[in-house]
């Protein structure tokens, strides 16, 4: 059930952004105020809301009516992907957050609230241009940075955990600088219960 | 000069074995853990020195002296012809005749790999030596250009040990320079091969050898995302493979205790990244410390009793140090930069580590006690994985710069810095037990395959250590007995 939900969570968004939309279009409310539920079976709905109308609203005529998508999704590492991206990047031996590595943070903060029961662990990376001990360094560096700022946004010390990988767990392989900048990063991944 | 007695060497094999005495044939049919207790009871043993050398050649007229400071464009030429055998037999090992071929083999390939030695094709040699106790015809000798030559001889004794004797000659002089019997199990042949390149190395060098040494390393395996990494340990000439870890776990950065069967490194054991200790004799590891981080970057004090390393909290890393006996831990950098990579110098006395505390990474030096921190790298480029040469003379790094990772050495005040080593990316050297050799690992970086290389101190004999999978990581042992 759960691997289900995965896999149809992005259409399910798509689903829920082209209805909102016709809404938008039909009656001027932005239903901005979605309520978390689950993801319904988008099948019934299809041919309605992947063909918004504009014609004219007849008054007694057939008006729609269904459950919204939580934008959020369930508790898992591809709902988290999908909402805000699991991972930041660095610049070159450095641990200072970007503003797009913050911007990525707040969007995780934000689904962390939204899914309190969630715990973390954050992964630091390294690219290969640094030794292997002066990475665990650095990589510890990036993930605390990242776990600093999450904290700041209200998450819970508790929470999050961190761990330094150093350049020994590239997501890239080879040489180059776009592949040393894919791998310079610090990643979320969500802990088993217990752990 | 033919009645010379040779000096012998007791192979005590049964003085002090893995905790409970276990004789050597039981050990050998156990696992691989009960086997490394054998081995290193073996060496933990020590020879036993007899009396018997009162005839000894005295060194003061040898003319023979190899420079191991100079390049050796022109290595000293040796003949290593195959040890006689005493009679027909086996030896359990292999055939007595064909022992004492493959022990003459290692002898010359360790004599060989230094460098400092040529050792000449058996086809040249116009006769081969009768016996280990008749002069050679020396006439012969220097009728091919050796210098020097080894005259050995091999039998077993009643016991069931292998004996293996052996001279050193000075060919133009026509003198002896040394002459030794050792005495083991047929099984510990190698060793007794790497102790007589020793030997030959340090009468012919005035420099202790460094061939009956191991050498502990990270075997790599399996997908270059997600290495399976193994603790490993074999001879320095890349023979006696052995796994100490499953792969299951990361394990990196492992060293040898100078005077114990011990290694310490880091292992990630439950996703915690710690250092732990690993009992070569029973095989079994611990974690060093309860720490609530991740600690890393271990390395053995000079007298085994402390060990050094990186301690990260909230994401910044110091140097610690640890009382093995008391487990008393004492905090020795207090900084917001990065302080890892440590290494005490040989007296004990300073701690050379790898610091970004200027900006980039480059090499302190500071007292023991964290006292008196100041920077010696100035060079080009970005500095890191400092060790002290145990001859306390010089540091061997690795620099970064230029787009390569290089290995090189400087004295300890920061001064005569030379690069040894120009590929791509050369990374953590450690240094053999005679200050003269250092290990390193090299990454391709066109197949990501990772190797380990010897280089010595002049930068020009490089050489590969075979090993059968990728390796990182390697840590030279110290002499494995006197």
């Amino acid at each position: 059930m759960t691997a289900t939900r995965f896999r149809l969570f992005p259409i399910a968004i798509l689903f829920a952004t082209l209805l909102l939309a016709a809404c938008a279009g039909r009656n001027g409310q932005p239903g901005t105020e979605a309520a978390p539920s689950a993801p319904q079976e988008t099948g019934a709905s299809t041919g309605e809301s992947a063909a918004p109308t504009h014609a004219p609203a007849v008054p007694g005529g057939d008006v729609g009516r269904e459950q919204l998508s939580d934008p959020y999704g369930p508790p898992t590492e591809a709902a988290l992907i999908a909402f805000a991206g699991d991972r930041v990047y660095f610049a070159f031996d450095s641990a200072e957050l970007s503003p797009e590595a913050r911007a990525t943070l707040e969007k995780q903060a934000d689904w962390l609230r939204h899914h309190p029961e969630v715990r973390v662990v954050i992964e630091g990376h390294a690219d290969e241009r640094g030794t292997r001990e002066y990475n665990l360094a650095l990589g510890e560096r990036r993930a605390n940075a990242v776990k600093n700022y999450l904290i700041a946004l209200g998450i819970s010390p508790d929470r999050l955990k961190t761990i330094s990988y150093g350049k020994e767990r590239p997501a890239v392989l080879g040489t180059g600088e776009e592949v040393w900048r894919l791998n310079r990063r610090a990643v979320l991944r969500i802990r088993e219960a217990g752990v | 000069m033919g009645n010379d007695a040779i000096k012998e060497r007791e192979k005590a094999m049964t003085g002090r074995s893995a905790g409970s005495g276990t004789p050597l044939k039981r050990c050998r049919m156990a696992g691989p853990a009960a086997f490394l207790a054998l081995c290193f009871a073996a060496m933990a043993s020590g020879l036993i020195g007899i009396a018997g050398g009162l005839f000894a050649v005295s060194p003061a007229h040898a003319q023979l002296k190899v420079d191991v400071t100079q390049g050796m464009l022109q290595p000293l030429p040796i003949a290593v012809p195959p040890f006689i055998a005493r009679r027909d037999g086996e030896t359990g090992v292999g055939e007595l005749g064909e022992l004492g071929r493959r022990i003459a083999d290692v002898v010359a390939a360790d004599l060989r790999r230094s460098g400092l030695f040529r050792p000449l094709d058996e086809k040249a040699f116009i006769t081969l030596p009768v016996s280990v106790d008749v002069r050679p015809r020396f006439a012969n000798w220097r009728a091919i250009a050796a210098q020097a030559l080894v005259v050995g001889e091999i039998d077993m004794r009643p016991d069931g040990r292998l004996m293996v004797e052996f001279r050193l000659w000075d060919v133009p002089v026509e003198q002896q320079l040394t002459g030794l019997r050792y005495t083991a199990q047929p099984a510990d042949w190698r060793r007794m091969a790497h102790k007589i390149a020793d030997d030959i190395y340090e009468r012919l060098t005035g420099e202790k050898g460094y061939f009956d040494t191991r050498i502990v390393y990270i075997a790599e395996t399996g997908s270059k995302l997600a290495r399976e990494k193994r603790l490993a340990i074999m001879d320095q000439d890349g023979f006696n493979q052995m796994y100490l870890t499953d792969g299951k776990d990361l394990v990196l950065t492992p060293r040898f205790s100078p005077n114990r069967q011990e290694i310490t490194y880091l292992a990630y054991y439950g996703d915690k990244p710690r250092v732990y200790l690993y009992d070569l004799d029973t095989g079994k590891h611990e974690v060093l410390g309860d720490f609530p981080n991740m600690t890393f970057a271990p390395r053995f004090s000079p007298d085994g009793k402390r060990v050094i390393m990186s301690l990260a909290e909230e994401g910044n890393s110091d140097i610690y140090e640890m009382d093995l006996q008391t487990r008393r831990v004492r905090r020795l950098t207090s900084h917001p930069a990065i302080d890892t990579s440590p290494s005490y110098s040989p007296d004990g006395r300073f701690i050379v580590f790898n610091s970004d505390r200027g900006g980039s990474q480059q090499l302190y030096v500071m007292r023991a006690d964290g006292s008196d921190v100041h920077r010696i790298s100035f060079g080009r480029g970005r500095y890191a994985t400092p060790v002290w040469s145990p001859r306390g003379d010089l540091i061997a790094f690795t620099r970064i710069g230029e787009k390569k990772f290089r290995i090189g050495v400087m004295k300890p005040d920061g001064s005569g810095e030379r690069l040894l080593t120009d590929a791509y990316q050369d990374e953590a050297p450690s240094w053999a037990p005679n200050g003269r050799v250092l290990i390193f690992f090299r990454l391709d970086p066109a197949t990501g395959s990772t190797s380990l290389w010897t280089v010595d101190l002049t930068g020009y004999n490089e050489r590969r250590v075979p090993t059968p999978t990728d390796a990182s990581d390697p840590a030279w042992s110290p002499l494995l007995d006197d």
